[in-house]
């Protein structure tokens, strides 16, 4: 992990609130792998902000970024224009277990803007003949975004809360329409977690969460969470963002 | 002569920029950024005499220029830190300053016996004034006697000497710090995080899950201030000054205000590097102010 400067090459609106960011960094595209965050400066704010990286580019030494503009640092960051530069610590935390067991079934499983990872994960998968599903969760059908991307790399099921795109329902709801896989990968909202880890219980899998973070080098103790109920903890910006599914108590 | 060097109760700095307790864990993290010699001195995260798990989560919110934390004084324990973290930390060329914490006077001075066993703990900064924990702590902070009592006890349960980092949750800092320099004091550490709260609009609720947290940051600076500057009048043990720090102009602001050295918190969160860039921004900013070391300015500015 470095400190680093990052050049913003591209910056637009996706979808509902969605931006996508692409940062040129040497260091950072060199060096991320999939499952990673940055912890981004935002300019007039006292907290940096973790913001999980997309996909990445290293032949244009680039990391693409993708966030929601729900409170204030995220609204001013999606403010920035191409050209500016972003103070940058990553690439953060450990990323996913990729596995070398080519020929496998992974079945991705996002929800809202915890759909990015996914898809550096899913591309990385793919290049390693590995055969990708993915079910993706959205609330509407104006924040669907990355659908045909996703498409490219497999079968892709969507749904929406309200069902004014794709299957009306819950991510949970799609599960059990997917033929057999044999290890998933999941990032959203930590109701979604653990509606997914409790109905593949019995399936192998990573999942990957997020946590309001101060330090995010390991050092403050924000965005703990527990392992067990006798105290055992694990740090998200350090240990995580990336725990296998049993590893921690949702 | 190093002009930036100071002496203090059992502490020789070679510089007085050190990094705050509770927002520099042991180390071991910012020591992948720099080497932690370069520091004046370090002041480790709160130990308590058995692990604590501390607060549910959300433990941090942003707030205009700072920001409300309730960690709750996580940490492995007090035998746990000495075994792995003060022998990982005596690896560097700098003090060490234990922050003890506790529920009760008893597990203060068993905190404190502990770390006077150690060869490499130079000080101990007693840890009165945390805001997150429903026992002890700020309870001890807020009673000039009770603050008294529990310095005393510590100082007799170990020969280090004692920093008593005062709140400023109070209305009268000054009794507070006179009544711990009376019971033995070495030093004052100030200030702890001031109490604070954040609804979160979307619920409707707390946004912290232990719904009050400290209040740090640049925020918090002024009052840093006018509480070391007020304290310095009446006492005649050094200051330790906190609150807000973020450049070198502000640690010459600290230094005028009285106090001999500071500790810088939560600017590292936003800069790893905060600490050996203000200890090289600092010969230069004294400079420009027409000081040629760091003791020639500390309560400089004192008008009175």
């Amino acid at each position: 992990m470095k400190k680093e400067t990052m050049r913003i090459k591209s910056t637009k609106r996706i979808a509902l609130d969605t931006v996508e960011m692409v940062l040129e960094n040497n260091y950072m595209s060199q060096t991320a792998v999939p499952g990673q965050f940055l912890h981004l400066l935002v300019s007039g704010h006292t907290l940096r902000r973790p913001i999980s990286i997309a996909d990445v580019n290293k032949t244009e030494h680039t990391i693409t970024i993708l966030f929601k503009m729900l409170g204030s640092g995220t609204h001013d960051l999606a403010s920035y224009q191409v050209g500016m530069t972003i103070d940058a610590l990553g690439p953060s935390g450990n990323g996913f277990q990729l596995h070398n067991d080519n020929q496998s079934t992974i079945l991705l499983i996002g929800g809202g803007i915890g759909v990015p990872p996914l898809y550096y994960l899913g591309k990385t998968l793919a290049q390693l003949d590995m055969h990708i599903i993915s079910v993706l969760g959205f609330q509407t059908s104006k924040s669907v975004f990355y659908e045909e991307k996703f498409r490219a790399l497999g079968e892709t099921y969507i749904v929406t809360d309200d069902g004014s795109y794709g299957d009306q329902g819950f991510v949970t709801d799609v599960l059990h329409s997917v033929e057999s896989f044999d290890r998933y990968y999941s990032c959203g909202p930590v109701p979604m977690l653990q509606a997914v880890t409790a109905s593949l219980k019995d399936k192998p899998g990573y999942i990957s969460l997020e946590e309001r973070m101060g330090c995010g080098v390991g050092a403050c103790f924000a965005c703990v969470i527990p392992t067990d109920d006798a105290g055992g903890y694990k740090k998200i910006c350090k240990d995580g963002p990336v725990f296998d599914a049993q590893e921690v108590s949702l | 002569m190093n002009n930036l060097a100071v002496d203090l109760p059992g502490l020789q700095l070679k510089n007085p920029i050190m990094p705050a307790s509770g927002c520099f864990g042991f180390g071991r993290e910012y020591s992948e950024f720099y080497d932690l010699s370069k520091l004046g001195a370090i002041m480790m995260k709160a130990a308590t005499g058995s692990e604590r798990f501390g607060n549910a989560t959300p433990r941090v919110a942003e707030t205009a220029s700072g920001m409300l934390n309730a960690i709750g004084l996580q940490n492995p324990g007090v035998e746990s830190i000495i075994e792995t973290e003060v022998s990982y930390l005596a690896n560097y060329e700098l003090p060490i300053i234990a922050n003890i914490a506790g529920s009760s006077i008893e597990e203060y001075e068993k905190v404190a016996a502990a770390f006077n066993e150690t060869d490499h703990v130079h000080a101990l900064e007693l840890n009165i004034s945390c805001p997150n924990v429903k026992e002890g702590g700020i309870q001890f902070g807020t009673d000039p006697k009770m603050a008294a009592n529990v310095t005393e006890r510590v100082k007799k349960a170990s020969n280090l000497p004692v920093y008593v980092k005062l709140s400023p949750n109070v209305s009268d800092i000054v009794a507070m710090a006179t009544a711990v320099e009376a019971a033995g004091a070495d030093g004052l550490s100030m200030i702890n995080t001031l109490t604070g709260m954040q609804i979160h609009l979307p619920s409707k609720r707390p946004l912290l899950a232990n719904q009050t947290g400290g209040l740090s940051g640049a925020a918090i600076k002024p009052v840093a201030i006018r509480m070391i500057y007020e304290v310095k009048q009446q006492v005649s043990i050094p200051i330790i000054g906190m609150g807000g720090i973020t450049t070198s102009e502000d640690v010459l602001e600290f230094l005028l205000a009285g106090a001999s050295a500071v500790a810088v918190g939560t600017a590292n969160f936003q800069n790893p590097f905060i600490c050996p860039e203000l200890i090289d921004a600092l010969p230069h900013t004294l400079k420009k102010y027409g000081f040629n070391t760091v003791q020639d300015a500390i309560g400089k500015g004192i008008t009175v």
